[in-house]
Formats: C-alpha cells, sequence, structure tokens
C-alpha cells in the first residue's frame, strides 16, 4: 500500500472510519481495541469491589443478600481475573509495544491478531450473559462439587472462560513467533528490551498452560450437562482432582499476570534513571526462570486439602525457589537507581510504588510458602491481601507505570504531570489503607468469603473500605485527566522522556507501518551512558 | 493474660500455636528486615540521584557487580532453606496424631457442622473438649468441600465428601474459641461458624456423661427448644413468622400446605418426620430443596421434642 507522504498521517487517523477500524489488522490499533475493552472491565470489576467493600462496612448484611454478595465477590474475581488482567499488559500494551519495540512492521500474524480479539469479545460476552442468566457465585476458583451442584449458570461461564483461553494462546503463539522472526537487522537476543524478554516468557507460560484450563472447564462442563462423573463423588469423581487441574493453570498464570509487568518496570527505570539496566542477563533469565518454575508449583495452593505430606513439602520447596527470581530482580532495579539521573515523572512514581508494593507481596508469599504457618492462614484475608499486592501492587501499578509511559506514543498527547502524581498519590495511599490492613485481618483469623462476619473483625474491616474508597477516587482523577489529555493534551514529541528503545525513534503517534524507514540497531537497549554522550557531543 | 499474645496472632491457645507462631515471627522479621533495606535504599536514590536540571541526564554505566549479585541470591536463598526446613518440621508435628487421642467424628454439611462422641454425645456447631489432653478430629463432609478452621489453635484441614480427612490439636487453656468454614460452600458459607469449649477434665467428664444422656430431666418442649439451638435450626427457620431459607415454625404445625408438585399435604407429626429425616421428599411451594437429612443425626427421642417443639409454636 502506498501512503501518502505526509508528517500528519499516522495509525490513528490513516485510514478513517468504524469499518477500518474493525476490520484493521495493525497490531496498534488491535492493541487500543484491548486497552478500551480491558478499561471497560476494569471499570466493572472496580464497581463490583467498591460494592464488595460498602456491603462489608458492617458485619451484617446491609444491601446485599448473601447469595448477592456471592455473587459479587464471584463476579469481581472472574472479570478481574480473565477479562482484565490477563489480557491487559500483553493484549493491549504488549500489541502495541512489541513489534515496534523490535523493529517490525506488525506481529507475525495480523489476521490472527485481529482474530483473538474477536474472540476475547465473544468470550467476555459470554461472561456477561451468565451475570444475566443468574450470576455464577461458586469464587473464580470453581471449585467442586459446589460447582457442580449449584444453581447459578457456571456453564455459560465456563464457556467464556474456554473461548478467552484461545485469545490468549493465540496471542501467545503471536508473540513467539514475531520475537524468533521479525527482530529488526542487528537486534541480537541480548539488545532485545527487557519488556520484549517478559513478553516473550509471558507466551511461553500462554501456550503451554491454557489448554490445560480449556480441557477443565470442559470436564467441567461435561459433568453439569451429561452428568458425567469426573468431580462430583456423587457421580464418582474426585472434586480435588479440579483442584489440581485447577492450579495446574492458574498457578502459571498467575506469572502471565506479572512477568509482563516486570518487561514494563525494567523499561521505566532505566529511562527514568537514565542508567543503563544492572543485571540485564540476569532480569532477562530470571524471567524465563520464573516462566518454567512457575510450573512446578501448583499444590502450594492445596496445603489443607488432604494431599499427602511428601507432596506438600515437595511443593513448599519448588515455591521458595520460584520467589528467589523475582528477589534477585527487584535487587536489580534498585541497583539500576544507583548513580543514575532520577526524573520522577508519573511512570516512574508507579515504578518505585512497584518495588515498594510488589516486594510486600513477594515478602508475604513466604508466610504463605512456610508449610505450618500456611496451615493457619490459608483462605484467610491473608491471602486476599497477599495476592491483591502482587496483582494490582505489582502487575496494575507496572501497567499503569506503561500506559503513562507510552500514552504520548500511542495517542500523541502528553497528559497532566501535575494530577498524574496527584493520582498515584491516591492510588498508592488508598491501596494500603484497602489492603495492608486485610493482612492483619488474616492473620487474626478472619475467613476469606464471607458475607457476613464478626463484629471483633468490624473496625479492620471499616477502615479497609475507606480505604477502597480512596483507591477509587485516584482512578477517578486518572480516568479524567486522561480522557482530557486525548484531544487537550500538549503535543507529544517523538521522545519525551529520553528513551533509547525503537519505539521513541518514530513518530508520536507512529506511522501506520511504524517506522517510515527500517530501523537499524546501533546501540543497545539501555546505553544511556554511551548514547546520551554522543548525542550532546 | 499471656505474654504471648500480640496483636496480629490470635492468642496461642494450642500446644502447636507457639511453634506456628515462632516461625511467623522470624519470617515477620526477616522479611521485615529486607523490606526496610529495599525501600529505604530506593527512597535514598530516588533523592540523592534526582535529576536536578532538566535535560540534564548523563549517567556512567553500572551494569554489575559479582560480588554483590552473589550477596543478594545467597543470603536470600539461606534464609528460605531456613524457613522450609522449620516449616515442614512443624508440619509434620501438625499430622502426627498422638496415640492417646480422643477421637471426635467432625461432620460438615451446608451450613453447619456436627460433633459425634464415642460415648453417645453428639453436638451441632459446639466441640467440648478436655484441656490438655490430644484431640483427633475425623474429618469428612455431607455436600460440598467445607474447611475447619480454628484460629486460636492454629489448625485448619479441608473436610471433603469423598474421604476422611484427619487433624489433631491439644487445647492448653480453658474457653470458649471460634470455629470457621474456610472454604467457601455457598449462601451459608459465612455462617458456618461454631465454638469450641474447652473444659478442664472433671468438668468435661461431666458433660460427656450428662450429654450422652437424651434430654434428662426436661419436657419433651423443653427439650426441643434446647435442640432447636443446639442442633442450629434457627440458621434457616424462624420462631415469629419471618422467613429465612425456610418456613417459619409458628403457625406451621397442622396447616395445609401446598407442595411444588401441586399436591396438598395436612402438616402433621408425620410430615414433620417425614420433613426432618427425608426433606427433600415433599417440597412445600415456595423453598428450594435445600435442607440436608437428619437421618442419623438426631434420635427418635429429639425427633419427638423438635415436633412436640413445634406444636408448641402454634400458641
Amino acid at each position: 500500500m502506498n501512503l501518502p507522504n505526509e508528517a500528519k498521517i499516522n495509525y490513528l487517523n490513516y485510514p478513517k472510519g468504524l469499518k477500518s477500524w474493525l476490520l484493521t489488522v495493525d497490531h496498534k490499533r488491535i492493541g487500543v481495541m484491548y486497552l478500551a475493552a480491558i478499561t471497560l472491565f476494569f471499570a466493572i470489576g472496580g464497581l463490583l469491589a467498591l460494592v464488595i467493600r460498602t456491603e462489608l462496612f458492617t458485619p451484617d448484611n446491609m444491601f446485599l443478600t448473601k447469595k448477592m454478595y456471592n455473587q459479587m465477590f464471584t463476579l469481581h474475581g472472574a472479570i478481574m481475573i480473565f477479562l482484565f488482567i490477563i489480557p491487559s499488559i500483553p493484549a493491549a500494551l504488549g500489541n502495541f509495544i512489541l513489534p515496534i519495540q523490535i523493529g517490525a512492521k506488525d506481529v507475525a500474524f495480523p489476521r490472527l491478531n485481529l482474530a483473538s480479539w474477536y474472540i476475547y469479545v465473544f468470550g467476555s460476552l459470554f461472561c456477561l450473559y451468565s451475570i444475566w442468566e443468574g450470576a455464577v457465585d461458586t469464587g473464580w476458583t470453581f471449585y467442586t462439587p459446589y460447582s457442580s451442584t449449584t444453581d447459578t449458570s457456571v456453564v455459560s461461564m465456563m464457556l467464556g472462560v474456554f473461548i478467552l483461553g484461545f485469545s490468549s494462546i493465540f496471542t501467545g503463539l503471536n508473540f513467539i513467533v514475531t520475537v524468533h522472526k521479525l527482530r529488526a537487522p542487528g537486534m541480537t537476543w541480548y539488545k532485545m528490551p527487557l519488556m520484549i524478554w517478559g513478553l516473550y516468557a509471558t507466551a511461553i507460560i500462554q501456550v503451554l498452560a491454557t489448554p490445560v484450563l480449556g480441557i477443565t472447564v470442559v470436564l467441567l462442563i461435561l459433568e453439569r450437562t451429561l452428568g458425567m462423573g469426573i468431580f462430583d463423588p456423587a457421580m464418582g469423581g474426585d472434586p480435588v482432582l479440579f483442584q489440581h487441574f485447577f492450579w495446574f493453570y492458574s498457578h502459571p498464570a498467575v506469572y502471565i499476570m506479572i512477568l509482563p509487568g516486570m518487561g514494563i518496570i525494567s523499561e521505566l527505570i532505566a529511562t527514568f534513571s537514565h542508567k543503563k539496566i544492572f543485571g540485564y542477563k540476569a532480569i532477562a533469565f530470571s524471567s524465563l526462570g520464573i516462566a518454567f518454575t512457575s510450573f512446578l508449583v501448583w499444590a502450594h495452593h492445596m496445603f489443607t486439602s488432604g494431599q499427602s505430606e511428601f507432596a506438600a513439602m515437595i511443593f513448599s520447596f519448588l515455591t521458595f525457589f520460584v520467589g528467589i527470581p523475582s528477589g534477585i530482580k527487584v535487587f536489580n532495579w534498585v541497583a539500576t537507581m544507583y548513580k543514575g539521573s532520577i526524573d520522577l515523572k508519573t511512570p516512574m512514581l508507579y515504578a518505585i510504588s512497584f518495588l515498594i508494593l510488589f516486594s510486600v507481596g513477594g515478602l508475604t508469599g513466604i508466610f504463605l510458602g512456610a508449610l505450618s504457618v500456611d496451615i493457619h492462614l490459608h483462605d484467610t484475608y491473608f491471602i486476599v491481601a497477599h495476592f491483591h499486592y502482587t496483582m494490582m501492587g505489582g502487575t496494575v501499578m507496572a501497567l499503569l507505570g506503561g500506559l503513562h509511559y507510552w500514552w504520548p506514543k500511542m495517542f500523541g498527547r502528553m497528559y497532566s504531570e501535575f494530577w498524574g502524581r496527584i493520582a498515584c498519590a491516591f492510588i498508592f495511599i488508598g491501596f494500603n489503607m484497602t489492603f495492608f490492613t486485610q493482612f492483619i485481618l488474616g492473620t487474626r483469623g478472619m475467613p476469606r468469603r464471607y458475607a457476613t462476619y464478626m463484629d471483633q473483625f468490624q473496625p479492620l474491616h471499616g477502615f479497609s473500605s475507606i480505604g477502597s474508597y480512596v483507591l477509587g477516587f485516584g482512578f477517578l482523577i486518572m480516568a479524567i485527566y486522561l480522557i482530557h489529555s486525548l484531544r487537550n493534551g500538549k503535543i507529544a514529541s517523538a521522545n519525551p522522556w529520553g528513551a533509547l528503545t525503537f519505539e521513541w525513534e518514530t513518530t508520536s503517534p507512529p506511522h501506520p507501518h511504524n517506522f517510515e524507514h527500517e530501523p537499524k540497531v546501533t546501540h543497545g537497549p539501555y546505553d544511556f551512558d554511551t548514547v546520551l554522550r554522543e548525542r550532546e557531543e | 493474660m499471656d505474654s504471648t499474645s500480640s496483636t496480629y496472632l490470635p492468642t496461642p491457645s494450642s500446644t502447636i500455636a507457639p511453634e506456628v507462631d515462632a516461625l511467623f515471627n522470624f519470617i515477620l522479621l526477616a522479611s521485615f528486615a529486607i523490606f526496610v533495606i529495599v525501600v529505604a535504599v530506593t527512597l535514598y536514590f530516588s533523592w540523592r540521584y534526582r535529576r536536578k536540571v532538566a535535560g540534564d541526564g548523563l549517567t556512567y554505566g553500572v551494569d554489575h557487580n559479582i560480588k554483590l549479585e552473589i550477596l543478594w541470591t545467597t543470603i536470600p536463598t539461606i534464609l528460605i532453606l531456613i524457613v522450609f526446613v522449620w516449616g515442614f518440621k512443624t508440619y509434620i508435628k501438625m499430622n502426627v496424631v498422638p496415640g492417646d487421642a480422643i477421637e471426635i467424628k467432625a461432620t460438615g454439611q451446608k451450613w453447619f457442622w456436627t460433633f459425634d462422641y464415642k460415648e453417645g454425645a453428639n453436638l451441632v456447631n459446639e466441640l467440648v473438649v478436655p484441656v490438655n489432653k490430644p484431640i483427633k478430629l475425623l474429618l469428612s463432609s455431607q455436600d460440598v468441600i467445607h474447611s475447619l478452621f480454628v484460629p486460636a489453635f492454629r489448625i485448619k484441614m479441608d473436610v471433603l465428601p469423598n474421604r476422611y480427612t484427619i487433624t489433631w490439636f491439644e487445647a492448653t487453656h480453658t474457653g470458649e474459641f471460634d470455629l470457621f468454614c474456610t472454604e467457601f460452600c455457598g449462601d451459608g458459607h459465612s455462617e458456618m461458624i461454631g465454638k469450641v469449649k474447652v473444659l478442664p477434665p472433671d468438668e468435661y467428664a461431666i458433660w460427656l456423661e450428662k450429654s450422652s444422656v437424651l434430654g434428662e430431666g426436661l419436657t419433651l418442649e423443653e427439650y426441643g427448644a434446647e435442640l432447636y439451638k443446639t442442633k442450629a435450626c434457627y440458621t434457616c427457620h424462624s420462631l415469629d413468622g419471618s422467613l429465612i431459607q425456610g418456613p417459619s415454625f409458628k403457625g406451621r404445625f397442622g396447616s395445609e400446605l401446598t407442595m411444588t408438585d401441586g399436591t396438598t399435604v395436612v402438616s402433621d407429626e408425620n410430615y414433620l418426620r417425614e420433613s426432618i429425616l427425608n426433606p427433600r421428599t415433599k417440597i412445600a411451594e415456595g423453598f428450594k430443596p435445600i435442607m440436608p437429612t437428619f437421618q442419623g443425626i438426631l434420635k427418635d427421642r429429639q425427633i419427638d421434642a423438635l415436633i412436640a417443639y413445634i406444636k408448641a409454636m402454634n400458641e
């Protein structure tokens, strides 16, 4: 296709029309379409969370029946996990950034990429339909035999999850091939930005683990519709088998959620410190190490399930070894800041928030990996706090940092730095108020998934609920200034942060084909020490 | 009252609890130290190396330091190996039941706990045990997966429908302790709460003897009133005409009821007895077949007592 040779042509305005968006094979547009979809689901999931926290303000049922409460927390979990966080960084930001960062025109299979967006939308419609038909009340973990016997619409939710899985597999497959085959001349593996290593490790897990989830939900559907006894003991099945299948996917899935976030953090800390990243290879290989080890720890979710003590010992041991690479990454990021030139812009504030919150998330994981302590903490609010610190304090902070970082590149406008910092402060403080409290609740013995609770837990629950409003307010501010910036923000330059990866060499927003000339690798992604000096001379 | 109680962990009240708490506190201390170092260094660097003049961003590459990297890999590795071994050792103790333990059968079902004693006593949502004596709980479920959790004892074990699981504890304090269900099991999950009552050995012996006889010294109606509470009928059946999960006892006896299949039934003694033993054979209109069977849980005299009590609700 010959494009008009004008500077004003970019992927957003050429070609024009709704149809050109809905049938686009441009990875940037597909990324933006994913971004719109995950934002919508994050808003729905977030509102559900606020409803839950409001209900939990008092010990007794306030405005929800117990059943409605159970449906609310199930939907919050299912939407946040399957519709928001799994596709968030890889499919939205990753789609936009991955091909540009390696100097490619697009992903390896552009049509498959568009198909995975439609499959995602199709799958999410099934999930939403299940709300209307009788919202699922099993928890996002769908444990049998409760899920085999409840009268809510488990089957449509399962179908939704099954379909969504294909979207995830296709994205992963696409990324693996793209990284292998479409890197620009001169971009060797060790010249790839760490974001790419993160996405690559994620893609491997997506392709290898997701089919297991697909098989598991199909078995559950067969049990519910045809009465095949697989998990329900009333039909001769074994309910704990479901837990093994489920966590065989869902534990690696935790790393589908966090690895791409770690990729973003590497970019942010290096760029905003103008500093060569510390321990490039350690970070890159720890991503692959985490991806590999993540398949070997699933039964640490099941220490109280009645599994053998021997199995518990093995899984506890392996669990600790998935923690080491994550710890090494954190140390490397902090070391990168040493003698840097640190610019505390909004994305960097999110990166620092990530370092603090993810450290809490990681360190509290040690309590849960230790067998004797886990027996006390399992299925209490300690777990709830722990995974929110890793998923929200980790992945979502990275996502928000990445969103602000690439916002000028995606939309050609700058967001308000002032309001960006204010919103970050609200989110950081609100998050800690909401979830740190829950560590104490859990340690004191408050079980999770309780619609009502004993009076002694009220002060902490009340404080946590207030925190959730502060958190929600932070997101409200962010929504306002980001939407406002789309039309009214300052025009962004090609490289507002002085970063060195390929996406900053093209215009903001990029040309429909990403680059006007094929980019060439002249330096490593983080060679700030040499490149900035050369530029100054 | 206890020097080891803290603001975050419940007062340790079993032999295993102090061991669990010791590891908890060790991890807390170690991770707090690591956390403080990471955060302090991060914040110090953010301030010390902040970009003072816009555009002045020249730095020198410091991209590795073998000594430092070995240090920050080995220290955490050693720490987690300590935690792993320590956690495993206590865990094994939590799983090896002493030979002289008193065995009590615990059953979970939607949404209450039943505890059966060899001597014949049976209790709902209340587990009575002697202090300083190991207690073995043999657990199973009548329906979905539940999980028995006593925070003060630091014990938790899933309760499965297709096999038995075992947990044990030895209480070190007398008193009452909360017992929770911690595996999500449906609408009544958050009310599937019981109590562990720890008695001195002599009081326990007296209690056990008395409780193994059914409602001695009480009229049927009085005994029924007691069972209404102890067997947790109140979680689903009110006395004042309001609807919870099931019909209220008020005015229920003798009324003519329409069933979901359209037939009508007079709510007499036989209907009530059938509804207690086989609750899902006849379902009154407006209700769901969710009541569990009490077959094997209630003895004849107890059923008689409950019927007498329901009758009394007409007055």
